[in-house]
């Protein structure tokens, strides 16, 4: 498989604060990687660095065999990656189509946008929900419509960022079956705290340890790896 | 009725209501309206900015100055004949507001509000240091000979009336038409959450500077038609204060409604006008009507109406 996404050194810190140093990583077409560590790790300064929304101290980040460092965020979405908030950052005064719509528009002709915005408020199941705004949907529907913004994109990489967070657990089980789902159409990079969710979607694990990359490996390694365990899996915090 | 077809009704009957008045008003009120709908023009295009992009300017008074000078000096010192001179101030307030947009949207909340304030008046002390040409706060006065446009003479109450229709026209269907279009509804959303937009793949700076840009432009023609039809063109009108009265009229109206423009310019211009006929007070009418609106309809009359049911309302 080829690597659609590699980052080469890449580091960041904020006015001494080292949140990720040196991270070396490299993503394959297709796969579902998940990214996983320790509250303050560093997991969603490195998805910021891939996405744009913040520059990196050093280092730099391959997207598709292009060096993508220096493109905005928006031009880097609209090369192919799509990222989901981790704090739920829908438009709560729009209606929940609108908000979908927005997210298809830059994409496709208009003709395409109505189509399309149904079918992936259909995917994730929010349907009937679509005239609502989306202020007013619950919690877990505001987690959905995110998803839902993020494959009316048809992105090539899709970027969630603790996309089960605060979901109760029948919500966490469709969450898990819309993801293998999604996997067939685009590479998939899930930060997430739900072991459960870990282990059975992603194809491969990432462990981030105070912003350096400690292990790698399929959701069984990363399991018995003992360093990963000290840092991680042993306290216990989110397992 | 689809939604589309009450928008269109609504909005275009408000044109047609606003075309029959000029038969029926009495000649006050006639020059009263005449004069709102250039004005109302003016907060139209300031809302295109404030109430669709979020964006708060303190500094559009440079706008309408430009457009208003831009007009004005050419008729006077160039001999411009008045139609070539109101598109050379549409163009000066056009290449104003494009180039403040690139410094202040650098910025953003309170600092772009400074920004705009401080630029804005930068031109009004302008206006004032060339006094010479712009003989300054006295102003100048623009000859109704040198007011005939086409052979139509915009001195006469008519023409005027019928003049200042056309720009509110045109400045309402251009409104109606973009923030019902993709780039307006991008525009809401960058209101609501810029940096969710950009990570849409938007280029939300090029979006604003886009917005800024065509909200300067119909504040420069409503300056220049002001200007014009109304033969006088003086620093007040660059001052703080012009930029002040847009945002009243639109927070009043309704900020993000196309029609609240019109609806907070008509309110608050008949508001002076009634109270100053009771009172010599008529301030502290003003301001205790605008207290109690802001108390019970904070989002302005036609933001009320559309809150209590009319959400199609664009």
């Amino acid at each position: 498989m080829s690597v659609l996404l590699e980052t080469r050194g890449l580091s960041k810190n904020f006015d001494g604060l080292q949140a990720v140093t040196d991270v070396n990583f490299a993503l394959s077409e297709g796969e579902v990687r998940a990214l996983i560590g320790p509250n303050g790790a560093g997991k969603t300064t490195l998805v910021s660095m891939i996405s744009g929304r913040i520059t990196p101290s050093s280092g730099s980040v391959h997207f598709d065999g292009r060096d993508v460092t220096a493109l905005p965020a928006h031009k880097r979405i609209m090369a192919g990656m799509a990222y989901t908030f981790q704090i739920t950052s829908v438009f709560s005064r729009l209606p929940a189509r609108e908000n979908v719509a927005l997210a298809a528009r830059r994409r496709m002709p208009a003709s395409k946008v109505a189509g399309a915005v149904d079918a992936a408020m259909d995917r994730v199941g929010i349907l009937d929900r679509a005239d609502e705004e989306a202020g007013n949907l619950s919690y877990g529907h505001q987690r959905l419509l995110e998803i839902a913004m993020g494959l009316v994109q048809r992105p090539r990489l899709l970027i969630l960022d603790e996309p089960t967070q605060g979901l109760a657990d029948g919500e966490i089980g469709g969450f898990k079956t819309l993801v293998r789902d999604l996997a067939k159409e685009a590479t998939i990079l899930l930060i997430e705290h739900n072991m459960s969710v870990v282990m059975e979607v992603a194809d491969r694990v990432s462990v981030l340890n105070f912003g350096e990359m400690l292990a790698e490996g399929t959701p069984k390694e990363i399991h018995a790896n003992q360093a990963v365990q000290a840092a991680y899996l042993g306290t216990g915090a989110d397992a | 009725m689809s939604v589309s077809a009450r928008i269109l009704v609504l909005h275009l009957g408000l044109l047609a209501l606003l075309f029959v008045l000029q038969f029926v008003l009495p000649p006050y009120h006639h020059g009263n309206i005449a004069r709102i709908m250039v004005l109302a023009s003016y907060a139209i295009g300031y809302n295109i900015l404030f109430g669709y992009t979020g964006l708060l300017s303190l500094g559009h008074a440079l706008f309408f100055a430009a457009g208003m000078y831009g007009m004005g000096l050419t008729i006077q010192h160039a001999g411009f004949a008045p139609a070539p001179a109101i598109l050379v101030g549409i163009l000066a307030g056009a290449a104003v507001s494009a180039a403040l947009a690139l410094l202040a949207l650098r910025t953003i909340g309170v600092a772009f509000m400074i920004v705009t304030l401080m630029f804005a008046q930068a031109g009004y002390l302008t206006v004032l240091y060339f006094g010479e040409y712009t003989r300054g706060d006295e102003g100048f006065v623009i000859q109704a000979a040198q007011r005939i446009v086409w052979g139509i003479d915009l001195s006469d109450a008519t023409n005027r009336y019928f003049a200042a229709w056309a720009l509110f026209a045109v400045s309402l269907i251009i409104c109606l038409q973009v923030v019902r279009a993709p780039f307006g509804r991008t525009l809401v959303a960058i209101r609501e959450n810029e940096e969710r937009v950009r990570m849409l793949g938007y280029d939300t700076f090029a979006h604003k500077l886009s917005a800024m840009v065509l909200s300067g432009t119909i504040a420069a023609a409503a300056g220049a038609f002001y200007g014009l039809l109304f033969g006088y063109a003086g620093a007040s009108f660059a001052s703080v204060q012009y930029s002040i009265l847009p945002l009243l009229w639109v927070l009043l109206g309704g900020a993000g409604t196309v029609l609240g423009p019109f609806v907070g310019t008509v309110f608050m211009f008949y508001l002076i006008d009634l109270s100053s006929g009771i009172t010599t007070a008529h301030m502290l009418i003003a301001g205790v009507a605008l207290v109690a609106l802001t108390l019970f309809a904070p989002q302005g009359l036609v933001g009320e109406i559309k809150r209590r049911g009319a959400k199609w309302l664009p």
